[in-house]
């Protein structure tokens, strides 16, 4: 057997590619929920009730596809570059101490200087936390894989000693939380009586904006031609060591938007739960997305999809609700498969 | 033909699209032949070589071999069938032993530990049967090109081929390399193997075939015996035209452009890759740098590119004394084209336009306020694509899936666009058929009419002599005297290129 490369690709192929994927992917799946002894069609009725059976169950995924965006950008752009940043899950953490810091009365302005101050300190710190591994990366030639990962754990360190020390909030009645943000810096909500918050506005507009800078301008251009292929980008004078940095300070930022999100968003104050890995979520969406970041919109609503949709079934079959890790790595595999044949075509001897 | 053939290609066409890339072809090799397939670039010799090797499934026709004929699409059942190939670009892995790349696939994956002893002395016998000396424990990494080249060989021979095809061998060779290729392609032609030579170079084609086939436009077009017919023959034959040669005009050259003044570059090593050069370039002038490659080729070129720095010595653009860096070389008007288009002058998985604009896309006109200038983009791209004569689907097409000959079109363009003062040529025509190559020369005459200055790095003296006004060789990093090309003797050269009376100069004027 061996992958012959296509020679033109058509569209339909493109388009039809990963929604196979996704549906060989649930096919699978339901072999697990057979074996656990639920009704595939039930199942799968449940998850899709569940994610988007109702008003609340739509404002609910949304609110979770918002950081799954940002942490998805963060990773589809510098992926691009090809700096593996799998520090996100730390960027995140970092937003959300930044705007914890800033937004939890040591200052305050009217909300729309109050919102935009806490996004930009949490970019900041997400982007800087980057950079440190970054500049290893250029100066000393460091694998950020494992630097960004590790820092990952030393940032929840750091967080869970500021929430059982310095930052404890007195009035939180022993729980180890950090005060709440001030009203002015509290995200507006987009729909009545539900939690989804502007925060999804800041996520589709980061993705929109990624997307034009990838594609539309000169720091784009250089972080694409830096990504595919590093010694000629150097050989025509684009500045690698400047673009990887620049990079590294865009996608931490994106990751700390995320954190900022859903601080001032959805939670209030700042816990160690904040992220159930949004970070590392966020490179699965990325993947899934290509790293289009305007496909990361739409693989970050897949993952929140199957993710709330999953949370709801399992309630209701009593299917363990790991079962939504699975089927969102399931479909990961299938995607990269899919686009993998949507190349090449499998030749059996 | 006495004998029957011991392969025979019977009517194969194959398309991609609506390309026809080979139309109802049909060969024949005999045995103890060597047989020259020759043709430009995109004529259909690798396509044809891929069908007989089962790389692609023929829409239609067969291949036989030892009169039996080849399942479609099967290279083990080529190998079975005694056909080795070796390709244009070596399928070794540098991290493994000579012996580990040749026994690679030839034992089960179920064995656990690989017959090491009777591997070797198989090895030895046939290094020995063939004059291929090649240490079977050394790491692939460590050998030359041409070393790497017999183990390719070696490797089809392990594998008992009778039939061996040769996809460019010489390619990649230095003149004395390609000397013991045809010594090797002797003895093997005498131990009664059969070779198909592919090639677009004339000279070793008359040399070493015994018959040659031309393809052109994926047509078999002109048969004959080697010694029946003539380069010019089979020349026009190949391109389907007389190809004009290129015509050098007087002219005096002017002010010094480019010096090295006693640079030296080490590269991180010990031992200095280029050693207190010195060479002066002028307006209206072509200076050659012949030698065999490996002499400090590479880090002179890097040098010029703005890729590493002198470790000693200035290099002086107009006078002044430079920090070389691919940004400053560019800014100081340097135009660069370097032998590694594929890897370093080009980026494959960015468009015509984007790779067109690399080293301009910072210059008002193709971008503002950081936003790139799309349009102004495609349409310088679309200028070049048309001056340069590229073939392409436009200016949106990804660079990766162009011919060699057209990748180098659009360096050429991407550099003269610019009307550099200083042009770097390093092995501007390696792996470029004859029409290709005749334009790259008709262009860098062009810019040395207009008052540029070029710096040419090449193995081949024919085009050394042919376009350089002067010429200095270059052997284990340190740079002859300059001879003028018209006063200079082939056998002179020769001797400076290995070595011999690179003593007694240090200057340079």
């Amino acid at each position: 057997m061996r992958l012959e490369p296509r020679e033109n690709v058509s569209l339909t192929l493109l388009i039809t590619g990963p929604v196979l994927a996704v549906a060989v992917a649930l096919g699978l799946c339901s072999i697990l929920l057979v074996w656990a002894g639920a009704s595939v069609t039930d199942a799968y009725i449940l998850l899709v009730k569940g994610a988007l059976g109702s008003r609340f169950a739509i404002s609910e995924t949304l609110t979770r596809t918002t950081p799954l965006i940002l942490t998805g950008l963060a990773a589809a752009v510098a992926f691009r570059a090809k700096l593996w940043n799998i520090g996100g899950e730390g960027q995140f953490y970092a937003g959300a101490c930044a705007a914890t810091l800033l937004g939890t009365g040591a200052i305050s302005l009217p909300a729309y200087l109050m919102v935009p101050l806490l996004f930009i300190g949490g970019a900041l710190a997400g982007g800087l936390l980057l950079l440190l591994p970054t500049l290893l990366k250029t100066r000393l030639n460091v694998d950020e894989v494992v630097t960004t990962l590790l820092l990952n754990f030393i940032v929840l360190l750091f967080v869970n000693w500021l929430l059982f020390g310095p930052w404890k909030d007195p009035m939180a009645m022993g729980w180890p939380q950090a005060a709440p943000i001030i009203d002015q810096g509290v995200l507006p909500e987009l729909l009545a009586r539900t939690r989804l918050h502007a925060g999804l506005l800041v996520a589709i507009g980061s993705a929109i904006l990624s997307w034009v800078l990838m594609r539309y301008t000169v720091w784009g251009y250089e972080i694409r031609a830096v990504g595919a292929n590093q010694e000629a980008a150097r050989f025509a004078g684009i500045p690698i060591n400047r673009t990887v940095l620049r990079t590294a300070l865009i996608s931490g930022g994106l990751a700390g938007f995320a954190g900022v999100a859903e601080i001032c968003g959805l939670k209030g104050y700042l816990t160690l739960d904040l992220s159930p890995g949004f970070g590392y979520t966020g490179i699965v969406v990325a993947m899934l997305a290509g790293l289009n970041p305007l496909g990361v919109v739409l693989s970050a609503f897949f993952v929140a999809v199957v993710y709330n949709g999953a949370d709801s079934m399992s309630r209701a079959l009593a299917v363990s609700n790991y079962i939504a890790d699975v089927i969102t790595a399931t479909a990961l595999l299938a995607v990269l498969v899919s686009m993998l044949l949507t190349r090449y075509r499998i030749k059996l001897k | 033909m006495s004998s029957p053939p011991v392969l025979s290609l019977n009517k194969v066409t194959k398309s991609f699209g609506a390309m026809v890339a080979n139309d109802n072809i049909s060969l024949e090799l005999a045995e103890g032949e060597v047989l020259a397939l020759l043709g430009e670039n995109g004529a259909g010799k690798t396509t044809l070589m891929n069908i007989l090797f089962g790389h692609y499934v023929a829409d239609s026709g067969t291949v036989t071999v030892f009169d039996r004929e080849l399942p479609p699409g099967r290279p083990r059942a080529a190998i079975e069938a005694g056909v080795g190939m070796v390709h244009q670009h070596f399928t070794l892995a540098d991290n493994l032993t000579v012996l580990d790349n040749i026994v690679l696939g030839t034992q089960s994956l179920w064995s656990l530990r690989l017959d090491a002893g009777r591997a070797i002395e198989k090895l030895r016998k046939l290094a020995d049967d063939f004059g291929l000396g090649v240490d079977p424990l050394a790491h692939v990494r460590s050998l030359s090109v041409g070393e790497r080249q017999r183990v390719e060989i070696l490797k089809a021979l392990y594998r008992d081929a009778r039939i061996l095809i040769m996809d460019e061998p010489t390619a990649v060779l230095t003149p004395p390399e390609v000397e013991s290729l045809f010594v090797t392609l002797r003895r093997l032609i005498a131990k009664g193997l059969s070779v198909v030579f592919i090639s677009h170079k004339l000279g070793e084609v008359m040399d070493i075939s015994d018959r040659v086939v031309v393809l052109r436009g994926g047509r078999l077009v002109y048969t004959t015996a080697t010694g029946a017919t003539s380069r010019g023959a089979l020349a026009e034959a190949m391109v389907g035209r007389t190809i004009p040669q290129p015509s050098r005009i007087q002219i005096e050259p002017g002010r010094p452009l480019l010096a090295l003044e006693q640079v030296t570059v080490r590269a991180g090593g010990r031992k200095a890759l280029l050693d207190g050069a010195n060479l002066t370039l002028h307006e209206h002038e072509i200076l050659g740098i012949a030698g065999v490659s490996g002499n400090g080729q590479n880090q002179l070129a890097d040098l010029l590119s703005g890729m590493i720095r002198p470790d000693e010595g200035r290099v002086c653009l107009d006078g002044k004394t430079v920090q070389p860096s691919p940004m400053t070389m560019v800014r100081q008007g340097v135009g660069r084209i370097v032998e590694d288009r594929n890897d370093l002058g080009l980026i494959g998985d960015m468009t015509i336009a984007e790779n067109l604009a690399a080293e301009s896309y910072r210059e008002q006109g193709f971008s503002r306020f950081g936003i790139l200038r799309g349009v102004a983009l495609r349409r310088h791209a679309k200028d070049l694509i048309e001056q340069f004569d590229v073939r392409c689907p436009g200016p949106d097409a990804q660079v990766r899936k162009l011919s060699g000959g057209n990748k180098q079109k659009l360096v050429l363009g991407r550099v003269l666009s610019r009307a550099p003062r200083v042009i770097l040529a390093h092995q501007p025509t390696w792996g470029l058929d004859v029409g290709a190559a005749a334009y790259v020369y008709d262009r860098l005459l062009a810019a040395r009419r207009r008052g540029s200055g070029v710096l040419l790095i090449s193995e081949d003296l024919d085009e050394l002599l042919r376009l350089c006004d002067r010429i200095q060789v270059l052997y284990q990093g340190r740079l002859s005297h300059s001879m003028l090309t018209k006063e200079v003797d082939r056998r002179e050269l020769g001797l400076l290129m290995s070595g011999h009376g690179m003593e007694a100069n240090s200057c340079t004027h």
